[in-house]
C-alpha cells in the first residue's frame, strides 16, 4: 500500500469524517471505537498539520506475529499479517508489541448491526467479530481474490490510496495505474518508524494535502462516525 | 542430656499446636478470608458474563492491576528461594526456623500469580491453546514454562526436607487428629524411618534441589521482565530490565517473608524460634537490597535520561512530575530510602522497625510493579492524545481476593504441616549443644533427629 499525503486532506475538503475509515468501517462492520485504518494529524515540524492515514502496516518483520503465545497472528504467504478470532486467547501482548497502535480489542460484545452476526466468519474478513479477541487491519485480501480494490482505497474521495503487489511491482488507486518501485523512488516514500525495522509494506509519500488545495494550517478534521442505527442485542460501548 | 530433651519435647509441642490446636480468631480469619475471594469471584463472574469491558483497561492502555499483580506474586515467590536456597547453600545456620516460611510462600505465590495471567485473559476458555499452540518464540510461552518449571521445582523443594517432619507428624499425632491427616502424613512421609541410608538419600536430594532451583528462581523473574522488554516500547526498552526484576522480586520477597514471620511468630508463639536476630538478619539484607534497587534506578533512568530520546522525555514527565509522580516517589523514598534508615539506624532496628520496613517496601514494590505497567502503555506510539486507566471495582475486588487466597492458602498449610522445619531446627541446635562439629545432613551423629521414631 501506498499513501500519498500530498492528496489527504483528512476528508476537509469534503467536509466528512475521513472517508476511508468510513468505507472500512462499513464494509468489516468494524466494532465502535474500531479504526483499523485511522487518520491521525501530525503535527509539522516547521508549525501547521499532515495527516496520516495509519491502516496495519503490514510489517515484513511483524512485532505482534513474534510475541503471540499461540500462533493466533500469522503472516500469510501473500505477506499479510492476519489473526485467527478463533485461535486467540486474549492475552494482548501483541497489543503491547505493535509500535503503530493498530490493534484493537473486543472488550465486552462488538457494537456492531445485527446482519453482521449473520455472517460466517472468515480470518479473511473478520466478521463477526468475537469477544475477548483481538482484531485489525487485514488487507482486505478477500477483495483481492475477487479483483477489487479495498474498501479504503475506494473510499478516498481523492485518491490517495495505492493499493497492488510487490512482486508485480504494480499499484492503483482506483484511477491510475502506477509502477510501484518507480514511483516509491520517484517521490522520496518513507515508512514509519524505519528505524524499528518492523519493514513496514504500507509506504509514505510526504505531504500535507496540497495537490487537494489543503492549508497545513487548517487544523483538525472530523471525528468518525459508526453508521449502525441498530446494534445488536446487548452491545456494550467503549473508547480507545 | 536431660535439657536437650527438653529442649526437644518443647520444640515439638510448639510445632504441632497449631495442628491440633484451633482457635475461634482462626475461623473468624478463614471466614473473612473466604467472603474476600468469595466477593473476588462474584467481580469475577461479572468479568466472564460481560468481558474486560467491566475493567478499566482499554486499546492504549491494554494491561493494568492483573498483570501488576502477577508481576507482584511471582516477585514475592523469590522468598523463598533466597532464604532457604541461598543460605542453605552458604551454610548460614540462622535460617533453620524459616526455610519453611519462606518455601511455602514461594509455592503459594507461584500459584496466586499464575491465576492472575488467566484471570487476565480475553478468553479464559481457551487457555490450553497455550498448550495446544504454542510457539516458542513467544515471551509468554517462555512464562509458562519458566514459572511450571519453578513451581514443581518449589513444590519439591518444599517437600523434600519436610519428609522427616511429616512422619514425626504422622507418629506424633496418631490417634490425636482426624483419620484423613494421618492417611495423608502417612501418604506425605513416603515411609520414613529415619535410616542412614534414608537419611543419606534425602541429603543428596535436598541438595541436588537447592542448587538446581537457583538458576530456575533467576531465570523465572528475567523472563517475567522480558513480556515487556521484548516490546518496541520506550520505556521497557531497557537491557537491565531482567536483572532489576529479579532484585525487585528478591527485595519484595524477603520483605514479605519478614511479615509472613512476624505474624505467625505473633499467632502460634514461636518468640523461642524466631528471634530479633533473624529479623535484623534479613532486615541487613532488605537494606542491601534497597541499595541495588536505588542503584538499578540510578543506572536506568540517567543513561536514558542524559540524553532523553523520543517518547523519553514524555516518560520521564509522567513518572517524575506528573501522572506517576505520587506513585513513583513513595517507592523511591518510601519503599527504598526510608525502609534503608530504619533497618541501618540503631534506634528503629529491632523487631518492629523491621517489619514496618517490610511493609513499606511491599506496598511500594506492587506500586513499582503498577508504574512500570501502565505508564509504560501510556507513552503515545502515534500522534494521538495519551490515554488514561483507572482500575474498576472489579479488577480491585479481584485483586483483594487474590491477596485473601494468599493468606488463606497460608492459613491453610499452618493448620497442616508443619509451621518450622522441627529437624532442621533440632540439628542445629543440637549441633552447638552437643557435638559443634557435627556434619551438615548427619545421619548417625545426631541421636534423633526428628527421625520420626520407629514404628
Amino acid at each position: 500500500m501506498i499513501i500519498d499525503l500530498r492528496r489527504c486532506d483528512g476528508c476537509q475538503s469534503v467536509g466528512k469524517p475521513p472517508q476511508c475509515t468510513a468505507a472500512c468501517i462499513q464494509g468489516h462492520f468494524a466494532p465502535e471505537p474500531m479504526e483499523w485504518i485511522q487518520v491521525y494529524e501530525g503535527e509539522l515540524p516547521g508549525g501547521g498539520t499532515q495527516f496520516i492515514p495509519a491502516p496495519c502496516q503490514q510489517c515484513q518483520n511483524p512485532p505482534c506475529v513474534n510475541v503471540c503465545p499461540v500462533g493466533a497472528t500469522f503472516s500469510t504467504p501473500e505477506g499479510t499479517v492476519l489473526i485467527d478470532q478463533d485461535r486467540c486467547i486474549g492475552c494482548r501482548i501483541c497489543m503491547a508489541a505493535c509500535p503503530y497502535d493498530r490493534r484493537f480489542f473486543n472488550w465486552g460484545t462488538a457494537p456492531v448491526p445485527p446482519e453482521a452476526r449473520l455472517a460466517r466468519y472468515d480470518i479473511e474478513h473478520q466478521v463477526p467479530a468475537r469477544k475477548g479477541t483481538v482484531m485489525k487491519c487485514d488487507f482486505c485480501p478477500d477483495m483481492m481474490r475477487a479483483d477489487v480494490l479495498p474498501y479504503c482505497v475506494q473510499g478516498c474521495p481523492n485518491q490517495a490510496i495505492y493499493y497492488g503487489d510487490m512482486e508485480e511491482d504494480v499499484a492503483s488507486n482506483g484511477k491510475e495505474v502506477v509502477v510501484a518501485s518507480r514511483f516509491l523512488a520517484e517521490n522520496q516514500a518513507y515508512r514509519l518508524k524505519e528505524a524499528m525495522k518492523t519493514k513496514p509494506r504500507v509506504y509514505y509519500i510526504s505531504g500535507h494535502g496540497e495537490a487537494v488545495g489543503r492549508d497545513p494550517f487548517t487544523k483538525g478534521r472530523l471525528p468518525t462516525k459508526w453508521p449502525w442505527t441498530e446494534q445488536v442485542e446487548g452491545a456494550d460501548t467503549w473508547k480507545r | 542430656m536431660e535439657e536437650v530433651r527438653t529442649w526437644r519435647e518443647r520444640l515439638e509441642r510448639t510445632a504441632l499446636a497449631p495442628v491440633t490446636k484451633t482457635s475461634r480468631g482462626y475461623y473468624v480469619w478463614v471466614a473473612f478470608l473466604l467472603a474476600v475471594i468469595g466477593w473476588g469471584a462474584y467481580a469475577y463472574s461479572r468479568q466472564l458474563r460481560d468481558g474486560l469491558i467491566v475493567t478499566g483497561m482499554r486499546d492504549r492502555i491494554s494491561w493494568g492491576l492483573y498483570i501488576t499483580t502477577f508481576v507482584f506474586f511471582i516477585g514475592i515467590s523469590h522468598a523463598g528461594t533466597l532464604i532457604s536456597a541461598i543460605l542453605r547453600v552458604s551454610h548460614a545456620r540462622w535460617r533453620t526456623p524459616i526455610t519453611r516460611m519462606a518455601e511455602f510462600i514461594t509455592v503459594v505465590a507461584l500459584v496466586c500469580g499464575a491465576i492472575f495471567v488467566i484471570i487476565d485473559l480475553g478468553r479464559p476458555d481457551r487457555v490450553l491453546n497455550v498448550i495446544r499452540y504454542g510457539r516458542w518464540q513467544s515471551p509468554i510461552i517462555w512464562d509458562v514454562l519458566a514459572i511450571t518449571t519453578y513451581l514443581t521445582a518449589s513444590i519439591a523443594y518444599l517437600f523434600l526436607p519436610m519428609i522427616p517432619d511429616l512422619a514425626l507428624f504422622r507418629d506424633r499425632l496418631a490417634g490425636r487428629v482426624s483419620g484423613w491427616r494421618i492417611w495423608l502424613y502417612d501418604l506425605l512421609s513416603v515411609r520414613w524411618q529415619g535410616t542412614r541410608a534414608q537419611w543419606r538419600s534425602i541429603g543428596a536430594a535436598i541438595t541436588t534441589a537447592m542448587i538446581l532451583i537457583i538458576p530456575i528462581a533467576v531465570s523465572v523473574h528475567t523472563v517475567v521482565s522480558w513480556i515487556f522488554a521484548m516490546t518496541l516500547r520506550e520505556p521497557w526498552n531497557s537491557t537491565i530490565f531482567g536483572a532489576f526484576f529479579v532484585a525487585g522480586a528478591i527485595f519484595s520477597g524477603v520483605a514479605t517473608l519478614i511479615i509472613v514471620m512476624a505474624v505467625l511468630r505473633k499467632v502460634y508463639h514461636l518468640e523461642e524460634y524466631i528471634t530479633e536476630k533473624h529479623f535484623v538478619y534479613l532486615g541487613y539484607l532488605l537494606a542491601a537490597l534497597a541499595l541495588i534497587m536505588m542503584y538499578g534506578n540510578i543506572s536506568e533512568y540517567l543513561t536514558t535520561g542524559y540524553k532523553l530520546e523520543e517518547g523519553a522525555e514524555f516518560h520521564f514527565r509522567q513518572l517524575f512530575l506528573e501522572q506517576f509522580a505520587g506513585f513513583y516517589w513513595f517507592y523511591f523514598i518510601g519503599g527504598l530510602v526510608v525502609p534503608g534508615l530504619l533497618i541501618l539506624l540503631p534506634w528503629t532496628r529491632n523487631i518492629w522497625g523491621v517489619v514496618l520496613a517490610s511493609v513499606l517496601v511491599v506496598a511500594a514494590m506492587w506500586i513499582e510493579r503498577y508504574f512500570i505497567v501502565v505508564s509504560g502503555f501510556r507513552v503515545p506510539l502515534m500522534p494521538y492524545e495519551p490515554s488514561t486507566y483507572a482500575p474498576t471495582w472489579v479488577e480491585l475486588s479481584v485483586m483483594a481476593a487474590g491477596f485473601a487466597l494468599f493468606a488463606l492458602l497460608i492459613t491453610l498449610f499452618v493448620k497442616v504441616f508443619p509451621i518450622i522445619a522441627i529437624w532442621e531446627v533440632a540439628e542445629d541446635q543440637e549441633s552447638v549443644e552437643v557435638a559443634p562439629a557435627a556434619r551438615r545432613f548427619a545421619p548417625g551423629a545426631t541421636p534423633e533427629p526428628a527421625e520420626g521414631g520407629g514404628r
